[in-house]
């Protein structure tokens, strides 16, 4: 009987603790369903296999606007925007933006929808002097801008 | 661990600027502290903007976006009163979100 009674317990217990956990994935899960994080990117050590992980080599695309301080103080705090005109290249799906001498040189890439506009601020961490990319990517093919930008501290300090 | 977000929204002609200001260290896993221990990653690994409950823009960072970030994006349509949400996830399993109406 008790042991019945105990088992009862510890079932409705563990019925419990999955329903919490499917909530807490379920939550993210919503969002994140379409997305899928470019891992290979993000580890890749050497600028060239950060551009092979994301696809073909980008040709140069005079519509992207890339804005980056020629001069930064601070390495750790970088402003940078990238700004596609719809017009010169339609069709933009994802942005990235990469820093050559970082030692993981992809930073950060965006996802956009139909109906935003390709229009991206953040700031990153650059290591060094060094160029830093935007690759966008239209209809299956990359296309990029890049900068060179001075520093004159370094960005490891976080 | 859940961050606040301090996030604004305003109409600008036909497009919705979206600022947002996150508060996490973005740390790389490679430095050290004072004692020469290496300080544990600990970096956002995806954000995500909503206008209601439709995405606009989908981020994946890494290590190398700034601590505390700063994100700015514009999306077409939206009008005064809508709501605008920034949710974020980091690689530890925190998360942070902020919401505001555009103005």
């Amino acid at each position: 009987m008790t042991t019945i009674h105990a088992k009862g317990i510890s079932r409705r217990g563990w019925l419990r603790w999955a329903a919490i956990l499917a909530a807490a994935a379920g939550l993210p899960g919503r969002v994140w369903a379409a997305m899928a994080r470019p891992e290979a990117a993000f580890g890749a050590t050497a600028l060239d296999e950060a551009m092979a992980a994301l696809g073909d080599t980008p040709q140069v695309h005079e519509g992207i606007q890339f804005t980056t301080p020629d001069i930064a103080e601070n390495g750790a705090v970088v402003p940078v925007r990238v700004e596609v005109d719809s017009e010169a290249l339609p069709n933009v799906s994802k942005v990235s933006v990469l820093v050559e001498m970082n030692p993981n040189p992809l930073a950060a890439s965006f996802d956009i929808p139909p109906g935003t506009e390709v229009f991206i601020e953040t700031r990153v961490k650059v290591a060094q002097t060094c160029t830093l990319y935007a690759v966008a990517e239209a209809d299956g093919q990359l296309y990029m801008q890049s900068r060179e930008t001075k520093v004159t501290l370094g960005g490891c300090g976080g | 661990m859940a961050g606040r977000i301090k996030i604004r929204a305003q109409k600008k002609g036909v497009v919705t600027e979206v600022k947002a200001l996150m508060r996490h260290p973005m740390e790389t896993g490679m430095r050290k502290d004072q004692a020469g221990e290496p300080i544990p990653a600990h970096f956002i690994t995806q954000v995500s903007v909503l206008h209601g409950e439709q995405p606009v823009m989908q981020g994946h960072w890494g290590a190398a976006v700034s601590a505390n970030p700063f994100l700015g994006v514009r999306f077409a349509g939206g009008e005064p009163g809508d709501t605008v949400r920034v949710v974020w996830t980091d690689n530890q399993g925190g998360t942070g979100e902020g919401e505001t109406t555009i103005r």
